[in-house]
């Protein structure tokens, strides 16, 4: 399904000059270190370092929107991860220590070939492309986010998953000492969400490894998240350590919170309200204080392309 | 209410006060004081979370952050809030230290409990629902967390309208029943904000915590009283 063209240089894909020397002297201090795995460009595109470290090689995809994304400064400041606190300015400020390597993803269920993967052998295989997509929050506010990611379709593929396996099930790390926010149980920790295999299967979701050109924040789900933009935000399940193949509808964490406003199929969809509140508007993170807020669209405006998803589902009452 | 808690503590203290007679020109000047330069003072004060909004929403003393709609509904309505805790809180502090000045605060920390709610909900009002009537109808009869929290502006309003002086002499009876509702409104606010939440209650925890050794003081003063009888 990758439509990969030679890639034009996006503007976000132009490292500044001091970027660009920071990631020398970092490829210097590792090669010092010595580790011969470290002659593997991708390995070092995808390192975690605070000084904002561009990947090279990413596509363009048609899947992008046109929108202007959000600023780099709202995208990494105002966020839902509450592993490291439930305030939206708390991810950007306690995720800050956090060493996302090294990272193991385990591959388990239904699916000929399963394992724990360092998070580096598991990219490898894959194309990098920006998506820009926008992203609604249950909250009722959305950006626009330019993710760089791999196909999750071509994830699932790899794996060959059987017949049995009819949905895809993901954890986040648990690991209080490492995500302060889990030492209070406000959600039933490890977070943890689910995809039908078709959903898994569609274009648009992805598994993001970076925002804005740039390895992603910690804040955003560093090292690896899910994104699957006609979702509302909490469906992107960030910090994940484990996918599982599996037979049966996997237990969600909203879902496991508050089984009556938060379903497991989350999609967007302005018709159903929240118990608590509308969903027919959304207000546009950075449109400004007077910016009244803009109508919400269903699927959040990727009805073409998910929509035969849910053909004869009623979408009332599987919200 | 002052006539009905009035202690042997503070007998002396209490007539001087509500007949304005000096007894004593050291309490002139205490009157004096409180009224030019202690009311100026707590006046500022409660000002300041406002002032920092203001300064914050232009960066001159900080930020609001990716959602300044969001940000300012947040703290007005704590600030709301928390002054409704404070107003609550001056009738237990006055039976505990026996100043009797401190009830010359309490209309002044009320009227800021309902200025700050006031904001709260002209920031919905205006910038988040862009005074679209219908979501506006829609959200007030449908989401009960907002008929709770419109509810209680309510009675603020009414509590602030008859704030005066002249109109609490003229109510007679009637002011203290109405005035009582304030009980109503911090239960209201509580619930309101424990509603509101996705799920971390935390805050609203707190809050309830407060509230409740506030209310739960006038219930075991008003059984002591009884059975002392």
């Amino acid at each position: 399904m990758l439509i990969r063209k030679p890639a034009d240089i996006l503007p976000s894909e132009i490292t500044s000059k001091e970027n660009y020397l920071k990631r020398r002297d970092f490829m210097r201090a590792g090669a010092l270190a010595g580790g011969a795995a470290l002659a593997s460009p991708a390995f070092a595109a995808v390192v975690p370092d605070t000084s904002r470290m561009m990947i090279p090689g990413v596509g363009k995809s048609d899947l992008s929107t046109d929108e202007a994304p959000n600023s780099y400064e709202d995208i990494t400041t105002y966020n839902n991860y509450y592993e490291f606190g439930t305030g939206k300015s708390d991810p950007s400020r306690y995720a800050q220590s956090f060493e996302p390597r090294p990272w193991t993803i385990t591959v388990e269920g239904h699916a000929e070939k399963t394992g724990s993967f360092d998070f580096d052998d598991f990219i490898k295989p894959f194309a990098l492309e920006e998506r820009i997509y926008r992203m609604r929050c249950v909250e009722a506010w959305s950006m626009v986010i330019p993710w760089v990611g791999i196909s999750l379709a071509d994830v699932v593929q790899s794996f060959k998953p059987t017949s049995k396996a009819q949905y895809v099930s993901f954890e986040t790390l648990d690991d209080k000492s490492r995500m302060p926010g889990q030492r209070r149980r406000v959600l039933a920790w490890p977070y943890r969400e689910g995809l039908t295999i078709a959903e898994a299967m569609n274009p648009l979701s992805i598994l993001a490894v970076g925002l804005y050109g740039e390895v992603l924040p910690n804040q955003n789900g560093a090292p690896i998240r899910l994104v699957v933009p006609w979702k509302y935000g909490f469906k992107g399940i960030k910090g994940i350590v484990k996918i599982s193949f599996v037979e049966k509808q996997p237990h969600t964490s909203w879902n496991m919170a508050a089984a009556k406003e938060y379903g497991f199929y989350a999609n967007v969809n302005p018709e159903v309200s929240h118990p608590r509140w509308s969903q027919a508007r959304e207000r546009r993170i950075g449109a400004g204080l007077f910016a009244s807020k803009q109508e919400t669209l269903m699927f959040n405006g990727y009805g073409e392309q998910v929509a035969h998803l849910y053909k004869g589902l009623d979408l009332r009452r599987n919200f | 209410m002052v006539t009905a808690n009035r202690s042997r503590t503070c007998t002396k203290a209490w007539t001087c006060a509500a007949t304005f007679r000096p007894c004593v020109p050291d309490y002139l000047n205490t009157l004096t004081q409180i009224r030019f330069v202690w009311k100026p003072v707590v006046f500022l004060a409660c000002l300041v979370p406002f002032a920092l909004a203001i300064g914050d929403l232009f960066g001159i003393t900080g930020s609001l952050g990716a959602n300044p709609v969001e940000e300012l509904q947040d703290r007005f309505g704590n600030w709301g809030l928390r002054f409704v805790m404070i107003t609550l809180a001056v009738t237990p502090l006055r039976h505990m230290t026996g100043k009797v000045w401190l009830l010359r605060f309490r209309r002044m920390l009320g009227l800021f409990a309902f200025f700050y709610i006031l904001m709260h909900f002209l920031n919905w009002f205006v910038l988040d629902q862009g005074m679209l009537w219908s979501a506006i109808i829609e959200d007030l009869l449908e989401r009960p967390f907002i008929t709770l929290g419109f509810t209680a502006l309510l009675l603020l309003t009414a509590m602030a309208a008859t704030s005066t002086t002249g109109i609490r002499r003229r109510m007679g009876k009637r002011w203290h029943k109405l005035h009582y509702s304030v009980y109503a409104v911090g239960i209201l606010g509580v619930w309101h904000y424990w509603w509101q939440v996705k799920a971390d209650v935390a805050e609203p925890l707190i809050y309830a915590a407060v509230l409740s050794v506030l209310l739960g003081y006038r219930v075991w003063k008003k059984k002591s009283a009884k059975s002392r009888r």
